[in-house]
């Protein structure tokens, strides 16, 4: 069970979420051609390692937000809220000095 | 090396106490130079190569797995074959593996213990009848065999379901030639018999990046060395997208976690593979008494092959609902793959922005069941350089060109 710190609940377990997509895809333009277009409905560049996911809370504040999760080991590196500055990724050296 | 396995040679060889069975398939060298080189060592990237070797004349061939042979998604399906899709191009592509696994066992030489005990898809409601009804009716009119049973019928063919749960059973779709196979034989199988014609099979070799030149694949770059090639097929599941990335272009895939469990085993309680869209859930019994049981993916893309303890309550909830008489039975096993999942939820295989460079993925949950078929026919369209006729339809375009074959409405859950 992955614990998912909400931005705005705190820490609660992973069924009270969904998963929706891998985060920041900007929705392009209408009137680019169709490859940009297909592009932006399916190509997902499933990253191995650190990425930024889009969550909500559905059993909770029902808001959406983003969380840093890392893809083969399960980590969660926090969250943030929509608009929010980007924080940046957790890096490998950072977990291994521990906190 | 391993010869023939015949009914002769098992009496000869056991009253010499099975010492000459010998290796399956030839552990070999790098080479140098290859005509095709095939990435990943599952079931399709096997088939691909010994459908090469026995059907099409294309010079030397290698596979490449970066672990061990059949251990990726191969190694860890829940072994359904069927064809009973929606669309006619799916019904094409997934009857071909059928009739193919029909005859598998022989013509590799090698039990792949395919048992046609039929497939059945339960309906829940009235609006799951209307589309069951219209599936079963449109894969009839295309020549494959399927059946609407009746609530009672479906009693008959599995005495332990209950008929009159949370979500009561209203009927089904049988499919009698569908069933299970072993998905380790089924690797083991295509090795030994690609390493018969000839194909260079090398384990704990990692492809780890493509020699392009002028738009066209060339060679490859190996955890083992450099290795030219004059045509290279992508069978790599899971890693499609991490590959094609090392080759410059993007695939539409998704990765996520797929789990499955089996129970201890017990005597047979289960003769057929029940699957209920509605619930999200599909039960079979494997020889060893196991209950197998599995359900829909995790959502969040991942490589852990370790799923959320979510899908676990869920779907035993699901499958308990269905089968009350299995409620304090002990799960033995619980697993997880990453599967490379299409919006469409049908498969990829074609070519791709580089010249030379084919891939064959986007199986998903449900490719086991294709093995022998995506095998044929990559082969035929690698050796020709043109995808062929049954393969055609599945090409990665058909994202840009919006000419999807959409069997993700048709079948919503994992198999
Ligand atoms: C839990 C679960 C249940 C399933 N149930 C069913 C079912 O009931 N019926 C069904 O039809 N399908 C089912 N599937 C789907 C099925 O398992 C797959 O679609 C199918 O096995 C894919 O076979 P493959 O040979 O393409 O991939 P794999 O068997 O995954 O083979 C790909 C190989 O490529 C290798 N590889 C990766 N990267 C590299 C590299 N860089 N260099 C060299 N080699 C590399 C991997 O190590 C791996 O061995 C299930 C899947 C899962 C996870
Ligand atoms: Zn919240």
């Amino acid at each position: 069970m992955l614990y998912i710190p909400c931005p705005w609940c705190g820490e609660r377990e992973e069924l009270e979420f969904h998963y929706h997509d891998e985060g920041h895809i900007v929705r392009p333009d209408v009137s680019v051609g169709d490859g940009e277009w297909s592009s932006y409905l399916y190509e997902r560049e499933n990253v191995e390692g650190w990425q930024r996911d889009l969550w909500s809370h559905d059993a909770g504040c029902r808001r959406y937000f983003y969380v840093l999760r890392h893809s083969v080991t399960d980590e969660i590196g926090g969250a943030y809220k929509v608009g929010e500055k980007l924080p940046p990724l957790p890096v490998e050296a950072e977990r291994e000095m521990g906190s | 090396m391993s010869g023939h396995f015949s009914g002769l040679r098992l009496a000869y060889e056991s009253l010499r106490g099975h010492t000459g069975w010998g290796r399956q398939w030839g552990s070999s060298e790098l080479g140098d130079e290859y005509d095709v080189v095939i990435v990943g060592g599952g079931g399709h990237g096997l088939a691909t190569a010994y459908y090469l070797a026995s059907e099409c004349d294309v010079g030397r061939i290698a596979v490449l797995e970066k672990g061990w042979l059949g251990g990726g998604n191969t190694a860890r399906n829940t072994t359904i074959v069927r064809s009973n899709y929606l669309w006619d191009k799916s019904l094409a592509l997934y009857d071909h593996a059928v009739k193919m696994w029909e005859g598998l066992s022989r013509e590799l030489n090698y039990n792949v213990m395919f048992s046609q005990r039929g497939v059945l898809h339960v309906a829940h409601d009235e609006g799951d009848i209307r589309l069951s009804r219209r599936r079963c009716n449109s894969i009839r009119a295309a020549g494959v065999d399927s059946e609407w049973l009746s609530p009672e019928e479906v009693k008959e063919l599995v005495p332990i379901i209950n008929l009159h749960g949370r979500f009561p059973i209203m009927g089904g779709v049988f499919q009698p030639r569908g069933g299970v196979a072993r998905h380790d034989a089924v690797a083991w199988g295509y090795a030994r018999a690609a390493s018969g014609l000839g194909v260079d099979i090398i384990e704990n070799c990692e492809v780890t990046g493509f020699d392009v030149k002028r738009g066209k694949v060339v060679g490859l770059e190996t955890s083992r060395g450099k290795v030219k090639a004059k045509k290279v097929g992508l069978v790599v599941a899971g890693h499609s997208s991490r590959l094609a990335e090392l080759a410059g272009f993007r695939l539409p895939l998704m990765m996520n976690t797929l789990q499955a469990l089996v129970s201890e085993p017990v005597k047979p309680m289960l003769s057929t593979v029940v699957m209920s869209n509605g619930v999200h859930g599909y039960m079979s019994q494997s020889d060893k008494g196991e209950l197998v049981i599995g359900g829909g993916t995790d959502l969040p893309v991942s490589y852990s092959r370790r799923g959320g303890e979510g899908w676990f309550s869920s779907t035993t909830a699901s499958i308990v609902e269905l089968f009350p008489c299995i409620r304090r039975m002990r799960v033995l096993r619980m697993w997880g793959g990453t599967v490379d999942v299409t919006k469409d939820r049908s498969p990829i295989l074609g070519k791709t922005p580089v010249e030379n460079l084919y891939v064959n993925c986007g199986w998903g949950t449900g490719g086991f069941k294709a093995t022998p078929g995506s095998g044929h026919l990559f082969a035929h369209s690698i050796s020709r350089g043109e995808m062929v006729e049954k393969a055609a339809p599945f090409g990665m375009e058909r994202f840009r060109e919006g000419c999807l074959v959409d069997e993700g409405a048709a079948s919503g859950v994992a198999h």
